[in-house]
This record gives structure tokens, sequence and C-alpha cells, in this order.
């Protein structure tokens, strides 16, 4: 057993539509990316886990390897909806941990179908707007408004939310948009199902990132200097609520996976000194303050309306610009977080960095329901 | 007479009873721990006990507890239209359409008395023709 585990090197492509890129060359780009970044290459890879969503059927992993050079290693494909990049990262986290392996590469890869995400099971004829609808933007403005109807949490408080993070994204060139986008305009955009308006609604792009994973004995053999220590890996599946998943579920999960977390680490929630949160819609993130303890129930808009988790703030969320303008390529969105921290945690992150940041969490839930917490250090 | 004229209507979700004098949404409750649902599952997802669920007949009225006003939804979807979650009296949930209010957040307080009114599928029918029952819900105050 590996007593620590770290990321040596992790890297992202700017997240964006690439009509032209297949899976596999999308992930091979940012595995080469992430393995330059370790300083190792395709031959020190000793097993590969790829996440992908719409990329699982086919083998995206192998296909990955083809790109960078068939070596013959264990490849393992992951599909676990928004928690896909995460679940891969923790895959390859197990891998070392256990002792098995020294050098693991992680790979999340998306490519992502036009038009609006959801679900809803089918009888004889289509369900949506039937009974209610079970679009995404709509499943996460209910669960908004569960918050706001036990705490008093405004449409403004949620809309402050998208403000904040497409601010934080005009420092971030690897986000789709760099675009600030002031309160009038966010609550003024369409809206799509309300409280969530167009701008309060995550980017569908494509995307990849990669990290590779290393043991104790290989990081002290290559040189701590820009090593990035995993100090918890929590993967959480939805816990019996007697409303989920009639009403998708997305607080019990994510609940879960951070408590477990803290406790991996042995941190308060206190210690942790940036988050990078899964914002698919503006009223979640409020809802993950609570959930990943950032705040007291409640308390979330208090947080967004004091500035709390904006850039100079005590906890800053989504320095990245978030899912809602850095862009959420499901597969990818997993690690793409993880590499936002690693850049705080190394002290690379340039107009955006989060001065002094020790401790880095990132969290990813997905409706299914699968919610991952990672908690991070720097080496 | 056509096909079409002879085929009884369908319930449009599994749950939706049509055999009785009314249509009714079709609860299941466990006898080990009392958790409530309107899906069928192996064992009861919140003890895991088997052999333990009982069906019954769900109430009509109940509680709003969380909404959206859908003004966009998937290509084809009439729009607006009210997206409720709504916790009936015996604390079952369910997911409906949410008539007969204006589509305002104003006019939306959550914990608002609602009941339960069945009806056609919005016109909806299959490739066999067949018409379908829905349930909504209303305002009951
Ligand atoms: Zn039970």
């Amino acid at each position: 057993m590996s007593e620590n585990v770290y990321i040596l090197g992790i890297d992202m492509l700017k997240f964006g539509k690439y009509p032209d890129r297949t899976f596999a060359q999308l992930g091979g780009e940012a595995a080469l990316l992430a393995l330059d970044d370790a300083g190792l290459g395709v031959h020190d890879v000793q097993a590969m886990y790829c996440g992908s969503v719409f990329g699982a059927y086919d083998m995206t992993g192998q296909a990955i390897m083809r790109e960078i050079g068939q070596t013959g290693i264990p490849v393992t494909n992951i599909s676990n909806a928004c928690a896909t990049g995460a679940s891969a990262f923790r895959e390859a986290w197990i891998a070392v941990k256990s002792g098995l392996y020294d050098v693991v590469l992680a790979v999340g890869v998306e490519k992502m179908p036009r038009g609006m995400l959801g679900a809803g099971h089918e009888t004889g004829i289509s369900l949506e707007g039937l009974f209610g609808s079970a679009s995404m933007p709509a499943v996460f403005a209910e669960s908004g408004m569960e918050h706001a109807g036990k705490y008093g949490t405004t449409f403004e408080q949620f809309a402050k939310v998208s403000v904040k993070n497409h601010h934080h994204s005009t420092m971030n060139p690897k986000a789709v948009y760099q675009k600030e986008t002031p309160l009038e305009e966010v609550m003024g955009s369409e809206m799509i199902a309300y409280p969530n308006t167009k701008l309060m609604c995550s980017v569908n792009v494509d995307g990849s990132a990669a990290a590779v994973v290393v043991s104790e004995k290989k990081a002290r053999e290559l040189g701590l200097t820009r090593a990035i220590r995993v100090l918890a890996s929590a993967l959480a599946s939805d816990p019996w609520n007697p409303r989920n998943p009639i009403m998708p579920d997305v607080n019990g999960c994510t609940q879960l996976a951070a408590k477990s977390a803290y406790e991996q680490a042995g941190i308060d929630p206190l210690d942790v000194s940036l988050v990078e949160l899964h914002d698919c819609f503006a009223t979640a993130e409020l809802l993950h303050y609570e959930n990943l303890q950032l705040c007291g129930l409640g308390e979330a808009g208090r947080l967004i309306d004091e500035g709390v988790t904006a850039l100079g703030g005590r906890v800053p969320v989504n320095v990245s610009g978030g899912l809602l303008s850095k862009g959420h390529p499901l597969g990818a969105t997993g690690i793409a977080n993880m590499y936002e921290v690693a850049l705080h945690l190394r002290g690379e992150a340039g107009a955006r960095q989060v001065p002094g940041a020790k401790i880095g969490l990132t969290h990813v839930v997905g409706l299914g329901t699968a919610s991952a917490v990672h908690l991070f250090e720097k080496a | 007479m056509t096909q079409t004229d002879t085929l009884a209507p369908r319930p449009a979700l599994p749950w939706i009873r049509l055999d009785g004098p009314e249509p009714f949404v079709e609860g299941r409750l466990c006898r080990a721990c009392g958790a409530r649902t309107a899906a069928t599952h192996l064992a009861c997802p919140a003890c895991g006990a088997r052999d333990s669920i009982e069906t019954y007949r769900a109430p009509t009225t109940g509680k709003l507890l969380a909404y959206s006003i859908v003004r966009r939804s998937y290509p084809g979807v009439p729009v607006p239209f009210i997206s409720a979650i709504v916790d009936l009296d015996d604390g079952l949930t369910l997911k409906g359409n949410l008539i007969n209010v204006a589509a305002e957040p104003q006019a939306l307080p959550v914990g608002m008395p609602v009941r339960m009114v069945f009806g056609d599928a919005l016109g909806r029918t299959d490739k066999d023709g067949a018409s379908y029952v829905a349930f909504f819900f209303e305002p009951s105050a």
C-alpha cells in the first residue's frame, strides 16, 4: 500500500466545440499534456482509466492509447454521469493506493450532443410536459425552489452565482467564455425554467482533462516540487430519501461524500482554501455550499450576498468560472476541477490565483446518482 | 368502428390504476419501516426488507413542495407549464403539472394545498392510437 498518493502531472484542453476531433484525439491530447507536466512518458504508465459518458460504449480509453502509444497496459472505461471524470480519477487513486501500481493515468473526455439534456421514463407516450419536466434546467430549478421554500432564498441570490462565476472566467483562458454578465443581464436573459435563466445553465461543450497519479515512492524518486497530495477521495451513491428519484436528490449523496472526505483528511471544512463544485445550474451552487459544509443550513444565500465565495472572499468557489462559464463536458469536468485546484496549490493560477491556497476541494454530482468529493494539498 | 375507437385508455405511468370506478395512484408501503414509493422494487429501498411491501390507494390531497415554471422544454413540447413536486398527505411524493393557476412565482407559495385530478394525457396517443390517462395537480383552497 502506498502511504500517500500524488498528482504529479495534470492538464486540460480549453473547453469548447471540437466538431473535427474524435474522443480519442481530445483525450489523447490531454493525456500527453499531463504526462509532459509530470515529466513522464507513455512507457511509464502502468494502468489507465478513461471517463466518458457519451464515449463509454466505444472503448474510448483504448482508442486514446492508440493515439499516444499502445503499450498493452490494462485500460478501463468508466461512465458515472457527471461524476464520470472524478470516478476515473478515483479508480486511479485506488490502484496506486493499493500498492499495485506506481504510475496510473486518468483521463476524462467528452463530446456533447446538441440540445437540452434530460431524462424521462417512457410508457407509450412522451411524458415531458405531462408530468412536469425531466429536463435538467427544471429539475435543478425545483431543487433550488425547495431551498427557497425552506430558507427564503431568492431568484436574485441564485442569479448572483452566475454573475460571480462568469466574472471568474474572464481570468481563465481555458474557459469557453470570458465575458462579464451583470446581474440585470443574468436575470433578464431567456427564462428556461424559473428560476434558471439561460445564463444560469451550464454550457454544453466538448473537452478533456487528464491526471498522472503516482505513489509515494515514485513521487519521492521524481521530486515533490510540483506534486499535489491527495488528502481524500470519496464517492457516494444516493442514500434513501423518500422523494428521490421522483424529485432527484443531489444533496444526500453530496453530503455523504463530503463527510467521508473530511474524515479521511482529518480536516475541518473551514480549513479549505478554495472549492471547485458542481454548478451545473446556478440554483445548485447554493445548495452545495451547505452540502459541503462551507456554511450552516440556510446560510447559502448570505454567503453569495456577502461575497464570501467570490475571489478575495474567505472560501472562493469556482474561480475557474465553474460549469456555468468554463463549460461542462460531462466526462471531463471532474478532472478539470482538479486541474484548477492544482494550479492554485502550485501558485500557478495567474490573475485568478487564490493567495496562499493550502487545501482545495473538488466536487461533482451526477443524477442517478453519484457524487465525488476530493481534497488536495501541496506536497 | 375503427380499431382506435375500441382501444381502452391506458395509464400514462405504471402506478396509475384504471381498473376501479375512478382512476387512482397505487402507492407501495413497507410494513417493516413505513417507507412509501410509487415505483416497484425487488426489496424495500429504504430498509432492504424483502416481502414487506403492500400496495394501497394514495390520497388525492397534498402540499406543494417545490416547482419550476418551464418556459423552454424539449422540441415540440408546449410551454409554459408548471412542473410541481407535491408531497401527498400520507408522505408519498409525486411530480406533475400544476394547472388552473397563474404561471407566476407570486401565485405559487410553497406549502400551498393542492389536489390530484385525473384526465386525458393532453391528447397524446401511442403508435396503436390509444389514449392515456394522467394526473394533474390544482390548487384546492
Ligand atoms: Zn422498508
